[in-house]
């Protein structure tokens, strides 16, 4: 059984979908469950209930949504091109799951273990903004098309810092997979010896460009509701949306894993004498993704021109000189050699 | 498994090219080239050559294709008048194609290779190494001065483009950042005690 799993080629190509299944409905079913406590949150900060109708506390709301979602009718715009105009939604989610392929939840938890893991997410989330365009374009219509140049314009500029960002972390731990990354930030100190104390201003630069990148407040821009009707997504309804929408926040989910993964130490636990395990990732994935809910409850949002600025003018400076600082810092062993985590681990 | 694969990617590549060529909307060719790019990517992959892949879907189809997509939207074409044109070149184009089409037939027929080229060939990959760190051997040991040339010629690139391009025009009205943090409600507005029966 054994060897016509590890040698036979339908063995492999089953194991593998078992291992696709295996990861992706627990992490859609978490979504379920994400989606209303970004409600749940959002509505606290505000003084109000939020979804508390469907099931105890409302805890099946998203699986209410999701039912509306699909029993609605499907309507595409006269002028549409068919062919593109349903394939930016699937183009959209099918990129946003692909990058969890390469994201470790546990020491060799990962589906696919490649050398330039980090690059790879990089490469998936840089096409996530292809069903942004194309829903956009094929819609022919002139409030998505404008939402979809303003939104693909905007997670284009904010790639560029999140890049630099990561070529910093790269260059403390000598490597592009995330399970030598998550190893080289072990060490006696638990959650001193994470990478947020060493790359702290990175941090914030990493957070808030994850908020820009995923469109999310306060640089919502796309469906600014006050300037445009609802970005690309205008013209979409019953699933083609509900797959935009699931594959938007499957993105922000993956960006709260990045930061995990980057600066928090993945699944090390924070306290040397604890034992390391899945369920500080869990952990440290769903506390930041309180700060991405807390962060949408609590700004207003950012004008366009503005958005561009930060990016440009402030956020790729920045960490442009922080990779030439962390280069150097890495290269002479400045301050202790916190910089040079590649001799410690990977 | 792996043949299977090169033979996927190698079609898709190959279908992909050609129906950026035919077809018939300017954005279809975009998304049909992003295709071809992403099955090239996947043709690096097969042979080893992971972080080349990684950078063909950064650099190609993360940045220069979402550039063209962005640029070809824009363009309004009459499809009729484009067509008519392209007719009345026909003969030369395939004249010209012909002629460079002959020319290297008439090379690779007279292509013998050096044995040692074959030979570094044969080494693409190395075994010791990861090839991110090869790469990065070659690029920044090896060959450093070219690689520092290149990057400037691309920042003479990137300067001149910016020079060409950029025109300040007087008549616009620009945002004025630090001028607007540094309002405050007492700069901002202005309270008038309106008498009524009286404007201001």
């Amino acid at each position: 059984m054994a060897d016509f799993f590890m040698n036979h080629p339908l063995g492999i190509a089953l194991l593998i979908i078992g291992q696709i299944f295996l990861l992706v409905i627990p992490l859609l079913v978490a979504l379920a469950f994400l989606m209303y406590a970004d409600r749940k949150i959002w509505a606290a900060v505000q003084m109000r209930r939020g979804p508390n109708v469907v099931g105890v506390f409302g805890l099946l709301q998203s699986f209410a949504d999701f039912g509306k979602y699909i029993v609605k009718e499907v309507v595409v715009p006269a002028g549409a091109d068919k062919s593109v105009f349903f394939m930016a939604p699937m183009v959209s989610l099918v990129m946003a799951l692909i990058a969890w392929a390469v994201i470790p939840f546990n020491d060799g938890w990962v589906l696919s273990n490649i050398n330039v893991a980090i690059l790879y997410v990089f490469a998936v989330s840089s096409l996530e903004v292809y069903g942004v365009i194309m829903g956009g374009w094929a819609s022919n219509s002139k409030y998505p098309f404008l939402g979809s140049l303003r939104s693909a314009a905007q997670m284009i500029s904010y790639e560029v810092s999140i890049g630099l960002i990561i070529i910093g972390v790269i260059i403390s731990s000598g490597s592009m997979n995330f399970g030598d990354i998550v190893r080289s930030q072990d060490g006696d100190w638990g959650v001193f010896n994470w990478y947020w104390l060493p790359h702290f201003p990175m941090l914030f630069l990493f957070l808030i460009s994850a908020l820009a990148e995923t469109n999310r407040p306060p640089f919502d821009l796309p469906e600014a509701e006050s300037e445009l009707v609802a970005g690309y997504q205008v013209e979409y309804s019953s699933t083609p949306f509900l797959l935009f929408m699931i594959g938007e926040l499957v993105a922000v989910v993956l960006m709260c894993a990045l930061i995990s993964l980057m600066f928090f130490g993945g699944w090390l636990s924070p306290v040397p004498f604890l034992p390391d395990g899945i369920v500080w990732m869990i952990l440290k994935m769903g506390f930041v993704f309180f700060i991405f809910s807390m962060v949408k409850a609590i700004t207003p949002r950012y004008r366009y021109d503005q958005l561009m600025r930060l990016g440009w003018k402030v956020f790729l400076p920045f960490s442009l000189v922080w990779v030439v600082f962390v280069a150097f810092a890495a290269k002479f062993e400045w301050f202790w050699g916190v910089y040079a985590r590649w001799t410690v681990g990977g | 498994m792996s043949v299977f694969a090169f033979y996927l990617f190698a079609i898709s590549v190959i279908a992909g090219g050609l129906f950026t060529v035919i077809s018939r909307n300017p954005v279809h060719s975009v998304l049909w080239l992003i295709l071809s790019f992403l099955s090239a990517a996947g043709l690096f992959v097969l042979l080893g050559a992971e972080f080349v892949a990684m950078l063909l879907v950064i650099v190609y189809v993360g940045a220069v294709a979402v550039l063209f997509l962005f640029v070809v939207m824009m363009l309004d074409i009459d499809f009729a008048e484009l067509k008519a044109e392209m007719a009345r070149y026909m003969p030369l184009a395939l004249l010209i194609g012909l002629v460079i089409l002959m020319q290297f037939v008439m090379a690779f027929g007279a292509w013998e290779a050096n044995a040692a080229a074959e030979g570094l060939r044969a080494q693409a990959i190395p075994v010791d190494r990861h090839n991110t760190e090869a790469l990065g051997m070659i690029l920044y040991d090896q060959y450093f001065l070219l690689f520092q040339l290149a990057g400037l010629i691309l920042l003479v690139a990137m300067i001149g483009a910016i020079v060409l391009t950029l025109r300040h025009r007087k008549d616009v009205k620009r945002q004025d950042v630090v001028a607007q943090m540094m309002r405050d409600p007492a700069k901002a507005m202005e309270l008038k005690d309106v008498k009524s029966g009286q404007g201001l």
